[in-house]
């Protein structure tokens, strides 16, 4: 039985390639109708785009859009095996970090036509969103959909009880060198065991009830959440130049000096070790009461604030020693597969995904932040009316205090080595000069 | 194979039976014997002969899925030589096979005799089974859960004996023998069925003989089960050293790889150079110095314990 269905699905795969080869022309009256495939990995984005794939057919009464959420840790492989299967989505929303690759490999339908075509005022969304998707060949790839920074998410019952207000939040300031007054409020609110706080003495840091500072990982290459708000306050940014960076910049002295106060933070008992956060997610530990303030991205605002029984607040990242604060601007779009036999249909959808109209819809449901900028207004105003300030994440775009996701080539790559080397040092493994070997590595990869 | 050949062998002599004619009958025989054989023939050479054929021509070409394969002759073979991450997943790799294949044998040996000898209840016998009966991915992620350092079930019990607690999944030295055991916890009432099914074909009349002779227990166990049992021992053995070689969900799933490098096993680099990183050619050549290395260890297991023979001769 179970060897002669191999024979059924052999037949069935034969069926399939062959009506796929039948199926490659299509007549351009065909192309802008008929049902477009569309995929997104964020399942609390469903519902909103559910509803602008909904408002989309009635406005299309000849087009209807499939929509499929698929986790993240499949999402990129699933696609991948659909462009060679030819099953891949006609839409699906991008990524930047993985943009330029696909892009390399002729799998990105250009849109530049389109938006010339139908006069797509670029400058409505947040700026430098939409030019971020012009690839390294002058095209462009891709309209945004949205964006994120990093802020601080703080238990307020906990900063209460420690005497911290919410104004100190808000003025925080860091250098690598002694932590500046973040590492104080870190210290401060970290506990132990004997109810002893991490600033007092006899503090026992092998015997922690709550951190100071909750730990999502090593970071690997981008360290987006984990320790890039930190970083590149002191002037030193991943890539030479961005987008399209070829070198990278891991073996920067000040760099490394910032990763080492980072993993520091852990071995005075004042974040969690980081063999210990290797299972449960960040954010639930912080709801289980075991860090006082978690740096997070904005798009987690709506979990952090919906668990039951815990009051949290969000501040903006510290102040680093140039003065300013910074935040990774990442950016999703929406882009089309240049195998698409819907290609006007396809058009059409993703043209409708980045218009207010579909925007607004996203900014209603207060989850992430619409790239356009009176969408974006929406969605804050969204948040507060659940009782969300999220000034610290818009506080970034309004003073110009983002630097942008590294957009590179080879990143799965680049991520492949510093994972590891990142992991080393964060644990306390190696020191953060065995960076710069890692940084050789990856430099390599652009020879 | 092997007891297709020993059957043969062993199987009485046809002394009555009338010869068969020339080439006519053997041809006859022949076709029908690929009619039955044509369903596994076909799933066989689809999913297996020529998959294997393109992964070995894959291994000498640089090829990232998108775009069409280059040749590279043994460029990939020879970085893999230098390659510091393959050398540490065969470390890891060898570790976890040790440690999962010494426990597993063990403790299903133990549970097959129970089942011969004292749980004779096919509800006990059945309840050996469950945890096979659960998907590989399910039984990783309920311990990962329940061993989780901050908020898992494991460590509250341990934290209440008093003793500190463990990052299973966390730290370099526990990661492998945790998903190790986790496996073990999986697998071994399905090997110990294999082994139970073993004894069970052990003629009964050995056991009384041994019996008069006024053989212990353990004697018994060691002079008359074990060495009759070795055909079948064997045989699960090249099984599941073979399944534990390719230990992969348990890893995706839960660790990933790390921390740092410290599961980075053999099967989880190859997805990871050739999914991840679409390097196809080089995930490719490991994958052939895999199925090398398996070759090799199944080749020696059958050589050196004779598994093709049984003493019941």
């Amino acid at each position: 039985m179970k060897k002669s269905l191999g024979a059924v699905a052999v037949a069935a795969v034969m069926a399939l390639s062959l009506s796929a080869c039948g199926g490659g022309s299509s007549s351009s009256a065909e192309s802008a109708k008929g049902e477009i495939n569309y995929w997104l990995w964020d399942a609390n984005q469903l519902p909103a785009y559910q509803q602008c794939a909904d408002d989309f057919a009635k406005a299309n009464p000849d087009i209807s859009v499939k929509i499929t959420q698929r986790g993240w840790d499949d999402y990129w492989s699933t696609l991948t095996n659909g462009f060679v299967g030819g099953t891949a989505p006609d839409v699906f929303t991008n990524h930047l970090g993985r943009y330029g690759e696909l892009a390399e490999n002729k799998q990105l339908l250009a849109i530049d036509d389109a938006v010339k075509k139908d006069n797509i005022d670029l400058t409505q969304y947040n700026e430098g969103l939409a030019d971020l998707w012009v690839g390294q060949d002058g095209k462009r790839y891709g309209l945004p959909k949205d964006w994120d920074t990093i802020g601080l998410f703080y238990n307020k019952a906990m900063l209460a009880s420690a005497g911290v207000t919410e104004d100190q939040m808000k003025d925080l300031t860091w250098n690598p060198e002694d932590g500046g007054s973040y590492e104080k409020v870190i210290a401060h609110l970290t506990v132990d065991k004997n109810g002893k706080r991490g600033d007092e003495a006899g503090f026992d840091k092998n015997n922690v009830a709550v951190y100071g500072l909750g730990l999502n990982g090593g970071g690997d290459s981008s360290g987006q959440t984990e320790w890039s708000y930190l970083t590149n306050t002191t002037g030193w940014s991943h890539t030479d130049k961005n987008p399209w960076g070829t070198h990278y910049n891991y073996d920067d002295p000040k760099f490394q000096e910032s990763m080492e106060w980072f993993a520091g933070l852990a071995q005075k008992g004042f974040m969690p070790k980081l063999e210990t956060t290797v299972g449960a997610a960040m954010a639930d530990t912080f709801a289980a009461g075991k860090s006082a303030i978690n740096a997070h991205g904005s798009w987690m605002t709506g979990q952090y604030t919906g668990y039951k029984g815990i009051e949290v607040g969000i501040a903006p990242t510290p102040v680093g020693p140039e003065g300013k604060r910074a935040s990774m601007f990442n950016g999703l779009a929406d882009s089309i597969w240049a195998g698409t036999k819907k290609k006007d249909a396809s058009i059409k959808w993703v043209e409708y995904l980045a218009s207010a109209d579909c925007q607004d819809v996203v900014a209603s449901k207060a989850v992430v932040f619409p790239a356009l900028k009176a969408s974006s207004d929406k969605a804050a105003a969204a948040f507060a009316a659940k009782n969300v300030d999220v000034s610290a994440f818009t506080e970034h775009v309004r003073n110009k205090s983002t630097f942008l996701y590294p957009i590179t080539d080879n990143t799965a790559k680049v991520k492949g080595i510093m994972e590891p080397a990142m992991d080393a040092v964060v644990s306390g493994k190696a020191p953060a000069s065995s960076l710069t070997q890692a940084n050789e590595q990856v430099n390599a990869l652009f020879k | 194979m092997t007891t297709l050949a020993k059957n043969a062998r062993s199987a009485p002599p046809q002394t009555g039976a009338p010869k068969p004619r020339g080439g006519y009958r053997r041809l006859g025989d022949l076709k029908i014997a690929l009619f039955f054989i044509a369903p596994a023939m076909i799933g066989f050479i689809f999913f297996y002969v020529v998959p294997t054929i393109r992964g070995v021509y894959l291994s000498f070409t640089e090829y990232n899925i998108l775009g069409d394969p280059t040749w590279v002759g043994m460029d990939n073979y020879t970085a893999i030589a230098k390659d510091p991450l393959f050398w540490n997943s065969l470390a890891v790799t060898g570790q976890y096979v040790f440690l999962n294949i010494v426990l597993q044998t063990a403790l299903a040996l133990g549970l097959a005799l129970l089942m011969n000898k004292v749980a004779k209840s096919t509800l006990i016998r059945g309840a050996l089974l469950l945890p096979w009966m659960m998907s590989n991915i399910i039984a990783a992620l309920l311990w990962f859960w329940m061993l989780d350092y901050q908020i898992g079930v494991v460590n509250q019990f341990i934290e209440w004996a008093g003793l500190p607690r463990v990052a299973f999944f966390g730290s370099e030295e526990w990661a492998i023998p945790t998903q190790a055991v986790i496996n073990t916890w999986r697998h071994m009432g399905y090997t110990a069925l294999l082994i139970f099914a073993g004894m069970q074909a052990i003629p009964g009349h050995v056991y009384e003989v041994a019996k008069l002779d006024g053989a212990s227990p353990f004697q018994t166990f060691r002079k008359i089960t074990l060495p009759l049992l070795r055909p079948v021992l064997v045989m699960v053995l090249v099984v599941t050293v073979i399944g534990s070689f390719q230990v992969f969900d348990t890893v995706s799933v839960t660790t990933g790889g790390g921390p740092v490098n410290a599961t980075r096993v053999i099967q989880y680099y190859i997805y990871q150079r050739a999914f991840t990183e679409s390097d196809f050619g080089y995930g490719s050549a490991i994958a052939v110095i895999l199925f090398l290395i398996l070759a090799l260890v199944a080749f020696i297991q059958m050589k050196f314990l004779k598994g093709n023979e049984s003493d019941l001769d």
